[in-house]
Formats: C-alpha cells, structure tokens, sequence
C-alpha cells in the first residue's frame, strides 16, 4: 500500500507537468483577453520541435530551447491573426491547431519517412535528489523539467500580481480601452502574453516526446490542449489554483493507469472524461459570475 | 499627379467573389515551400493535388465521397454560426450520431430498408440534438460560454466511444475494438455501381438546399441572422433571442448527428474510434470559406473534399507526404479570413484636386 501510494503520488506529478506548463502558458495568454485554441497545436508543435532538434543535435535541452521558440512563434502567428487583425479568436485558435498539427506532421514524414520502427531518442533520465530517503526519495526522483514546472507557478504568480507588467497584463484582458487611455499598448502587450504563453506550452509538449516517451507520435498530446483549457477555467485563472488543478488532474490520470494493470473491472475512461465533466459543471455552478477575464474573445480596434 | 489612396468604405461587390480566389492564390504560394522542401516541382504537385483527381472516374467520385460528411458538418456549423452561436462541437455531435447509428443499426434486422434508412437519420439527428443540448441550455439559462463547453464535450464523447469499443460493444467474433456490423437494412443504398458514393451524397446536398431555404426564405432565417448580427439589437427589435439561439443550437446539432450517421451507415458499417478525422472541425473551415453562404458552404465542401483526396494522389504520385492536404487547409482557413478584411476597403486614385 505504501509502494502503491508512493508510485502514484511520483506519477501524479510526472503528469501534472506538461499540463501545467500548457496551463500557464494559456494563463498569460486569457489573461490578455486573448482565448488561444491554438494550445492543441501548439504542444503538438513543441512535441515534434523538440524531437527533431534533441534527435538531430544529441543535445535534449536544445531540444526544449528549440520547442519553446517555436512556440512563441506561433504565439507571435496568433497574435498577428486575432491581435492585429482582429479575426475572431476562437476560428483562428482553431486554425492554429489544425495548421501546426498538418505542419508537425508533414515534417515529421520529410525527415524520418514511414519506418517500421518509429525514431527514438535517449529521454531525459530523472534526477535522484535524495537517493538514500524512504518515502521522499522515489516521490522526488522526477526530471528536471517537473521541477521546472513546479518552480514557473511561484514565478508566474509574482509576475501577474507583483509586477508593473503582470499589471499591465491584467489590465489589457479586463478593460483593453481603459489600459490604454492610460498608456498600456494593448497590442504589444498582447503580442508578448502570446509569445510567452506560446513557449511554455510548446514546453509542456516537449516534455512529453523528451523526458516521457523518447519519441514523437500521432497521439503525443492527445486532447492535454483541451485539458488545459479546462483548467484554467476550473482554477479561475489563478497560477496557484491551475497547479492544484493539473495535479488533481495528474492524480486521478495516475490512478486510471494502476487500476488498469491490477486488472479491476471498471470503464477507466469515466475518470478520464471527469475532468472535462467537472469544469462543465464548475461553469454551470459559476455560471454569469464565472471569472472570465471580461476583454477575453473581444478583438481590441484603436480608432 | 495622381495617387492612389485606401479608405474604410466598403469594396465594390464584384471584389468580393475575387477574394477567395485571391486567398487561394496566396495560399498555394506559402504552400510551394513545403513542396519544395519534399524535393518536388510545385506546380507539378498542384497537378496532382487539384487536377489529377478529377481526371478519373474513380477519383472524382472519391472527391464526392470525401466531401459527403463535410457538406453535412459544413453546414450544421453554418446554421449555428449564423444565428451567432459559436459551436466548435460538431465533432463531438457527429460522434453523438454515429454512436446512435450503430445501436439502431443492430436492430434492423429484416426491416425494409427505407423504412430503417429513415430510422437510422432519425436517431442519428435526435443524438446530434442530445449532444448539443447541454451546452445550449447552459448558454441560454446560464449564459456559460458555449464555445468551452462544445469544444470539451468533443473529448468526453472520445471517451464514451472508446468505452463502448473497449467494453461492451467489442466485436464478439474478431475481438476488434469495433462495434458488431450493422444490418443491410440500415445501410445507407448506394448510388453508383462499383463505387463508395452513398445516399449520404444526397443528404449532404439536399440539407445545404434546406440551409439556404431556412436562412433566405423563413422568419426564422432572419431572427437568425438578426441575433447573429447582434443580440441585443435583435432583442430591441422583438426576436426572441434565447429560442432562436437554442433551436440553432439543437438544430445544428442534429445535422452534425447525421454526418455520423453517413460515416457509419454509408462506408464503414461499423462504429470504429477513428471514424472522424476532424470532420466536425474541418466543418468550421468550411463554415468560415463559405463566408456562411450556404452556397458557398457546398462550393467549400467539395473543394475540401478535393483538397484531401488531393492530398493522397500527391504522396502516391511525387512521395509528398500526405499531410500536405492538411496544412493547405488551415493555411487557406487563416488567409481567407484574413483577406475578408480587405472587403471593408477600397483603393481610390485621388483626384488631381484632392491630392496634397
């Protein structure tokens, strides 16, 4: 039991991490008024980046560093779309996904061609911090990257709330107008939460073909875009609230996983489909009061 | 001396036909780099990828084939898009019919078959509906957000088909994670002798026909559009907004239902995890294309439709990888909407008085 509970915690952190980097990541961009479906695409993005470049280099952190610019690229792409050209959000979030999914794709192919036996890479191995502990030592045996996920949530809430910026931020998704009468550039704030977003999802995608595959497929990211899109929404926008979240998220995935392999008899996609039903509930409970950030959707014209 | 000036009036309305054309030039044009990154002469990889698959009576129904699912997601998009609600759950709805389809489907044994055909419709349409319901009652009673909820309800109902298939609908005789075939009195007749083209084809079409017909020739087309255009404005003039946008809603659903309901009861006769590749999101492209003209919608279904059997004659022909037909999907969605911008402008040469 005490085996059991050990492995699931260490586990539950393991897949809490690439949920909340792509949380975060949507954090800074709703945050700026800015609903970027382009989440999916982009950690797909990160995942296939990320691959190629450790796999061509030798280097994994090359790897992430390639992934993360390549994703606030493509943060910069849908800030050209529903930023400068004012496109409704959700149509050119959607674009997103579905282009850096084809493109990933098609690249992935160029290089590597249909083999029998995917590509792999060496992951990164995880980090033991206390060997000799009992309990503690096999929950903090994790990669790097979880620690790097885990130390983005402090540094993510001192910057929205203790910052001149993260002001500045807040300001330009609850009353673009007002941000700047008052001096804000709206737009290039807005490119800058989507650049900054764009790297830490790509981030939490690189996560997943470099520290827990060593590999890229079809189904890397499989709808974790869409989970962090619920999340932020469960954790109201609130860095601290999305970890508890990706975690609660994280723990309930892990427990499915075990369940499975004891063999019990029982539909583990009803704990996979919770998350989703408990934000559509939240929503309900919430309903007109729900904290949206209020400029969230609405594209911001200066006439 | 004359100059030429860009102002904020609307373009003239010939512009606007050409401005599809204009985004698929550019489109084609970003697109050239991947093709010739894949070692392959552009443009002969547009002969493959738009001419070659209408050059064979195989292929050119295969254009149909493909396009079948995507008129009928295409337009459950454009009904609710039109009416202002934002449903990004046609997937989602498409999956609700096929579920649908392939319990009703079971069950037919030994009925005449247009008397199950129409049964198979029907409960495809009345799952979209259920499916659709939820998020729209939110919307209305509690003015959540619908584009959160659809958009999550797509991966709730992955689960739910990957639970059937797993569990208790496993193919009892392969041990596939497939449902049991459905029975021939289901099965949705076909059209052509030694082809794919299902009644599907038809459905598609008359259901763009019945789009058009609702939206130009109906009260309830115009309170649409009106809520579309504006809810409050539309409230202010009488139209009962929260009707209107449910029925969309539900209705919308229920047309994304019957895509599911051709895909299972037209090609594979089974219900299987992967029997939408992204219909009900490439239904919003086609949606966005068709600058939710239910004509233009048809036009873009086919076009996509094009698009994706392109995309496989390009990989047999040059070894383009096939994805390919996605990429030039999205990058075409993206620049479309963008080049619709440009018919809220015109260019004018000023007058030798203006200028100065």
């Amino acid at each position: 039991m005490g085996d059991f509970l050990v492995g699931l915690i260490a586990a539950t952190l393991r897949v809490a991490t690439p949920l909340t980097f792509g949380t975060l990541g949507e954090l800074f961009a709703e945050r700026a008024g800015i609903l970027n479906l382009g989440i999916e695409g982009i950690m797909f993005l990160g995942a296939f980046v990320g691959f190629a470049v450790a796999k061509a280099s030798g280097s994994l952190w090359l790897g992430v560093l390639a992934a993360v610019v390549a994703g606030m690229l493509a943060g910069l792409l849908m800030g050209l779309l529903s930023v400068r050209l004012g496109l409704s959000q959700h149509v050119s979030g959607l674009g997103i996904t579905l282009l850096l999914t084809g493109l990933s794709l098609f690249c992935f192919r160029l290089l590597y061609g249909e083999p029998r036996i995917p590509p792999a890479i060496t992951p990164f191995e995880r980090l033991s911090v206390l060997p000799q502990v009992p309990i503690l030592g096999p929950i903090l045996e994790q990669y790097a990257l979880t620690y790097v996920a885990l130390a983005l949530v402090p540094l993510v809430w001192w910057v929205v709330y203790r910052t001149n910026f993260g002001l500045q931020l807040r300001a330009v998704g609850e009353n673009p107008e007002a941000a700047d009468a008052a001096g804000v550039d709206v737009f290039l704030m807005r490119y800058l939460a989507l650049a900054i977003g764009g790297g830490l999802m790509a981030a939490g995608g690189a996560f997943l073909s470099l520290a827990q595959l060593g590999a890229f497929t079809y189904g890397v990211i499989a709808g974790r875009g869409w989970v962090c899109i619920a999340l932020i929404i469960f954790g109201n926008w609130h860095p601290v609230k999305v970890l508890w979240g990706a975690l609660l998220f994280g723990g309930v995935f892990a427990l499915q996983l075990r369940l499975q392999t004891t063999g019990l008899q029982m539909p583990y996609e009803t704990f996979l489909a919770l998350p989703y039903l408990v934000t559509i509930a939240a929503l309900a409970i919430a309903g007109r009061n729900a904290a949206y950030p209020a400029g969230l959707l609405k594209p911001y014209k200066r006439e | 001396m004359r100059r030429l000036r860009i102002e904020r009036t609307p373009a003239p309305l010939w512009v606007r036909p050409l401005i599809p054309v204009l985004a698929a030039l550019i489109t084609f044009t970003l697109t050239a780099v991947l093709i010739v990154l894949a070692k392959a002469n552009p443009l002969e990889a547009y002969f493959y990828f738009l001419i070659a698959p209408l050059s064979s009576r195989v292929s050119a129904i295969e254009v149909l084939v493909k396009s079948t699912p995507l008129l009928l997601t295409g337009a459950a998009v454009t009904f609710a898009f039109s009416a202002g609600y934002w449903n990004i759950g046609a997937e989602g709805q498409l999956y609700a019919g096929a579920i649908a389809a392939a319990w009703m489907g079971t069950l037919l044994e030994g009925f005449p078959q247009p008397l199950g055909v129409l049964l198979m419709l029907l409960s495809g349409f009345i799952a979209g509906v259920l499916w659709a319901l939820p998020p729209a009652l939110l919307k209305v009673k509690l003015a959540v957000d619908e584009v959160v909820t659809t958009l999550l309800l797509n991966s709730v109902i992955l689960f739910i088909v990957s639970y059937l298939l797993n569990g208790p609908w496993r193919d009892p005789v392969s041990g596939w994670p497939q449902s049991p075939e459905i029975a021939a009195s289901a099965m949705l007749p076909k059209l052509l002798p030694r082809a794919r083209l299902h009644l599907g084809f038809v459905i598609g079409v008359l259901v763009i026909g019945v789009l058009w017909f609702v939206l130009s020739r109906t009260t309830f087309g115009l309170k649409m559009r009106a809520t579309g255009l504006g809810m409050q404005a539309a409230r202010f003039a009488g139209v009962k907004v929260d009707r209107t946008l449910l029925l969309s809603a539900l209705i919308s659903g229920g047309i994304a239902g019957l895509a599911g309901v051709s895909e299972v009861a037209g090609i594979h006769f089974h219900l299987i995890d992967a029997i939408s590749p992204g219909y009900g999101y490439t239904g919003i492209i086609i949606a966005m294309l068709g600058g939710l003209n239910p004509l233009g919608v048809g036009v873009a279904a086919l076009f996509i439709g094009l698009l994706s059997t392109g995309g496989q004659s390009v990989s047999r022909a040059l070894g383009v990888p096939a994805y390919l037909g996605d990429v030039v999907q999205a990058v075409l969605l993206l620049v479309t909407l963008g080049a619709f911008i440009l018919q809220n402008y015109r260019i004018r040469w000023l007058k030798a008085s203006e200028a100065g």
